[in-house]
């Protein structure tokens, strides 16, 4: 009675918290889960004694608890790949004292596996077949079992007809385990691995890799060479080989225990077929390896690892692997990238340092979030405040040093990154080290992206900070102070056409006309397109726009939120004024005039407009390549609004796509509880007829707002990727004609802005190939131009 | 077949704080719910000149954002070191958890917490002198955030306050007390 009340009182307020009495196996089940997961973190004793210890606890729970701990260890071999040979241990003692429970983790794991695949999860995949294959080790799997399951899985690269990337990460997969296996599976069975080495070196020589420059952060092999990802692991493998399998970095528990487990009997894997190719598989995309330091960079302490040592390999795949678990965490992040294990034998900050701004600069696009990286090394410079904040600076001007031949869209990356980081810095750089960038081309990349992260510093501060932090010969570089440019700002200007009716305007907005008040003044102003007086015609009058648009955004200048007031409070007017495509443009053009010192306030503008249909997505590109805007063609402000401009696009479509689904759904319901329910009354049947019936109607009605909203993503990318080829093949053939050298900076911005295109909205464009193909990516297109769209095909071949 | 681990999915930077805005019209529960789903952020300890536009620059880097409101002075109508974020998606606003609280703006450490969402009254000031209240009892000198707090212990208003000796509730208790200004 009492505790009924009790809970009832309890329902009002606060969270409702366990009943004690179910709680207890649940908490023993947390608790495992917890022993698992943390063995050997922030303890006194070894590693050894910490595993020997917890084998023995779940040795005991496994009667009661042996399906939870499968589970438990399952999800660790795919979670947790950075503490791999801690759990293979763990299983390999496990399994010397009860070989049923080894068996049936076997089983386990290739249930999972087979899941995995089914899933696309591949990289999971990959992380599963290297634990079981250091399960050889642990005398948990028989050798030439595992050397079975590789010859099945190198197999792939006999099938025909498939893309290229399947069987490229098979090949992935058998050449990743063998840092860790190698030696054992050599030792076992060498006839078999030589055999498997000279089909995947037979298959790495066929292969194609068209798309690799897509995907270099810079254009140069010096001072490193930025390889294809199978071609540096495959260097790798063989060197380890060569070397004799001797490999000393990986961390091996097991080894303290061999002993114990030379005793266990071992397990044969089951045959394992790799499942066939569905057409829906999404297979990893290659990758590039990213590579900025070499051991002469940290010349102090433990030397760095060779690019093609295997340790070098293990390290980043171990340093990516703890990024991938504790993204979301940075403090723990940083803290567990600076305890990584083995970190005396080699200059950790400086690995740390590279795989962070590898995953910072990948392309096409980085595995998380841009921001998450500023954090991250905010909070690692936090924590070693002696060294690492040393070895970023050295590394931010490395990359600065090398920007003449960086990606562009890394470039961007790099602008972005610096002026946050400063800006949690007090911005203290020694920008005097830069003053070479003053002395080039100001269209050259150092100065334009000293120019840039500026204008980005600014944004995070104000103008008078930035005259403050950089020395008096960078003036030329410091950005504009973002003022707003009234045309029509006093006497001056009244010779101006508009001039007039910007003052009765102005007015009648101050004195809070009505829309109805408004346009009859607009009416009155004169077209200079026109001779004859056309009253009824609603023909394109562009000083009406200039005119009220200037006024308006004048008055509303204070801030984002009056701005975007006054677009609210006069939607009417502007959609009016906009009905055309040449208004829509019109307005745009207007809206740069007024703030072309604040590109900030420019983008808001333009996502606002769009997001109340006061512009279209088609019309802020034409606007952005138009001739207007070629001078800031250059400009990082431009892009970030075309590319917010088609993930708005992207996103409209995904709403309603997925707002059909739904729908579709509901009907799908309906009918089913139709089926079920029909023949109990007339009226119930009339009633759920009726609203099938409407429902039918809605999807009718939503698959057409779907083809309308994929007609016009169609036709944005049409319009962008024409426009591209328009101004490119102009200037190929100005500089052909003119016998002059085409790779100018202008050039090299549009090339790699037109990769940039294909790269950050890659999956949407998959599906109009096609179209793109037979109307604008023909033969007869410059090579140069074709190349890119070549490359970019050869990503999912 | 695998579970999801529990010491694995943690993600402490996106839980609710202790703080609760005891003027929430409606019940704990409904809090919860909202704070819960809510994509809309309080942001705490902005610099009295901190602008818009930095707020929107620094904001956009974890998504788009829908709307901001600074926080104002209920008497000066004017910034007092607070505002709310909304971003369009929940997933902008757990970034902005996860990747900006806690970093600068403007050299202030700035903080954020999730917010039951914006409704007009909410961006003013709950002070008595018409600033935060946190800065009715700030006891050192922040020039970001109007310089020192100032009482005029004869009207009992505070433009922000206090002594460094007395504790706040000694204060109005012992009203013949005088307050040191700067």
């Amino acid at each position: 009675m009492s505790r009924r009340r009790h809970s009832d009182s309890e329902n009002e307020g606060s969270q409702p918290h366990k009943r004690r009495r179910t709680s207890e196996p649940i908490e023993i089940e947390d608790r495992l889960e917890s022993l698992i997961c943390r063995v050997g973190e922030k303890s006194t004793s070894s590693l050894e004694s910490n595993l020997e210890g917890l084998a023995g606890v779940l040795e005991a729970d496994l009667p009661n608890y042996k399906n939870k701990i499968l589970r438990i260890l399952c999800s660790v071999a795919r979670l947790l790949p950075e503490k791999l040979t801690v759990y293979t241990t763990l299983v390999g003692l496990l399994n010397a004292r009860n070989y049923n429970f080894g068996g049936e983790f076997v089983e386990a794991m290739i249930r999972q596996l087979k899941e995995t695949l089914k899933n696309n999860l591949y990289n999971e995949a990959v992380y599963l077949v290297r634990f079981l294959s250091d399960l050889v080790n642990c005398h948990v799997i028989a050798a030439p079992s595992m050397v079975a399951m590789f010859e099945n899985f190198i197999s792939v690269t006999q099938e025909e007809d498939v893309p290229q990337v399947r069987s490229d990460w098979f090949v992935y997969m058998v050449l990743s385990c063998l840092p860790w296996v190698g030696k054992e599976l050599y030792e076992k069975k060498d006839a078999e691995m030589d055999r498997l080495f000279s089909q995947i070196e037979g298959y790495l020589k066929g292969r194609v890799k068209a798309h690799a420059p897509m995907l270099q952060v810079w254009t140069a092999e010096k001072p490193h060479p930025q390889e294809e990802y199978l071609d540096c692991l495959w260097a790798q493998i063989q060197k380890l080989k060569k070397d004799r399998w001797q490999e000393r970095h990986i961390l091996r528990p097991y080894i303290a225990f061999d002993s114990v487990l030379c005793e266990a009997l071992q397990h044969n894997l089951p045959p394992f077929t790799p499942p066939g190719h569905m057409p829906d598989a999404q297979y990893p995309m290659p990758r590039v390896v990213f590579r900025m330091f070499d051991y002469t960079d940290a010349p102090e302490g433990p030397v760095m690892p060779g690019s093609h040592s295997v340790e070098r390999f293990v390290i980043e795949e171990n340093l990516h692997c703890i990024i991938q678990t504790h993204w979301k965490e940075r403090k723990t992040c940083a803290a567990q990238l600076l305890s990584y294990p083995g970190k005396n034998k080699i200059p950790l900050n400086y690995h740390i340092v590279e795989v962070i701004f590898g995953e910072l600069f990948q392309l096409p696009t980085p595995p998380h979030i841009d921001v998450m990286y500023t954090t991250l090394l905010i909070e690692l410079c936090k924590l070693q405040p002696g060294s690492l904040p040393q070895v970023l600076a050295q590394a931010t001007e490395m990359l600065y040093m090398r920007l003449d031949t960086m990606n562009t869209s890394c470039i961007d990356r790099l602008i972005n990154w610096f002026s946050h980081h400063l800006s949690n810095f007090q911005f203290r750089w020694s920008w005097d080290d830069w003053s070479d960038c003053l002395t080039v081309d100001p269209e050259k990349p150092k100065p334009k992206f000293v120019k840039e992260v500026l204008e980005k510093s600014m944004r995070l501060s104000y103008h008078q900070r930035m005259v403050d932090i950089v020395p008096a010969t960078f003036a030329a570089l410091i950005p504009a102070e973002p003022n707003f440019i009234y045309k029509y700002e006093d006497e001056s200007a009244s010779s101006l056409p508009g001039y007039p009716a910007s003052i009765t305007v102005g007015n009648a907005i101050k004195n809070r006309a009505t829309n109805e008040e408004i346009l009859a003044i607009l009416k009155e102003v004169p077209n200079p397109n026109q001779e004859d007086d056309d009253d009824e015609g609603e023909s394109f009058n562009p000083l009406k726009i200039d005119v009220f648009l200037q006024t308006l955004l004048h008055l509303a200048a204070k801030s984002f939120s009056h701005s975007f007031s006054a677009l609210g409070k006069f939607h009417e007017i502007l959609k009016a004024l906009t009905e055309r495509d040449e208004g829509k443009l019109h307005i745009l053009k207007v809206v740069y005039e007024v703030w072309r010192n604040h590109p900030q306030m420019i983008a808001v503008l333009v996502d606002k407009m769009i997001r109340t249909q006061i512009v279209d997505c088609a019309a802020v590109a034409n606007w952005l390549f138009s001739q207007d805007m070629a001078h800031e063609f250059t400009r990082l402000f431009v892009w970030e609004i075309l590319h917010s401009t088609i993930r708005k696009m992207n996103k409209h479509v995904q709403k309603i796509q997925q707002e059909l689904e739904e729908a579709k759904d509901k009907l799908e319901k309906q009918q089913h509880k139709r089926q079920k329910d029909s023949g109990d009354e007339e009226d119930m049947d009339k009633n759920s007829e009726d609203e099938e019936g409407q429902l039918e109607e809605q999807i009718e009605r939503l698959q057409e707002k779907v083809e309308s909203a994929q007609s016009e993503q169609k036709n944005l990318f049409l319009v962008i990727f024409q426009r591209f080829i328009m101004l490119l093949t102009e200037h190929l053939v100005r500089c052909e004609t003119g016998s002059v050298e085409i790779s100018t900076p202008w050039y090299k911005n549009c090339i790699e802005r037109l990769q940039q295109v294909f790269l950050m909205h890659h999956v949407t464009i998959q599906q109009y190939m096609g179209t793109l193909e037979n109307l604008l990516f023909t033969a007869e297109l410059d090579p140069h131009i074709l190349a890119v769209y070549q490359q970019f095909c050869a990503l999912q071949l | 077949m695998s579970v999801k681990l529990n010491a694995l999915v943690s993600d402490s930077y996106v839980d609710v704080s202790q703080y609760r805005d005891q003027h929430f019209k409606g019940n704990r529960y409904d809090q919860e719910k909202l704070l819960k789903q809510s994509h809309t952020l309080y942001v705490g300890n902005l610099s009295f000149y901190s602008t818009e536009d930095q707020v929107h620059e620094i904001f956009s880097k974890s998504g788009d954002v829908k709307r901001i409101v600074i926080g104002l002075d209920k008497v000066k109508k004017t910034a007092c070191g607070f505002c709310f974020v909304e971003y369009y998606t929940r997933t902008g606003a757990e970034n902005a958890m996860r990747f900006i609280n806690g970093t600068r703006l403007d050299d202030r450490i700035i903080r954020t917490d999730w917010d039951a969402g914006f409704k007009e009254g909410r961006q003013y000031g709950r002070g008595k002198s018409g600033g935060q209240v946190r800065d009715e009892y700030r006891q050192d000198y922040d020039p970001a955030r109007g310089g020192y707090v100032v009482c005029d212990f004869h009207t009992c208003s505070w433009s922000t306050c206090c002594s460094p000796t007395y504790s706040v509730i000694a204060f109005i208790i012992s009203m013949d007390r005088f307050c040191i200004h700067s």
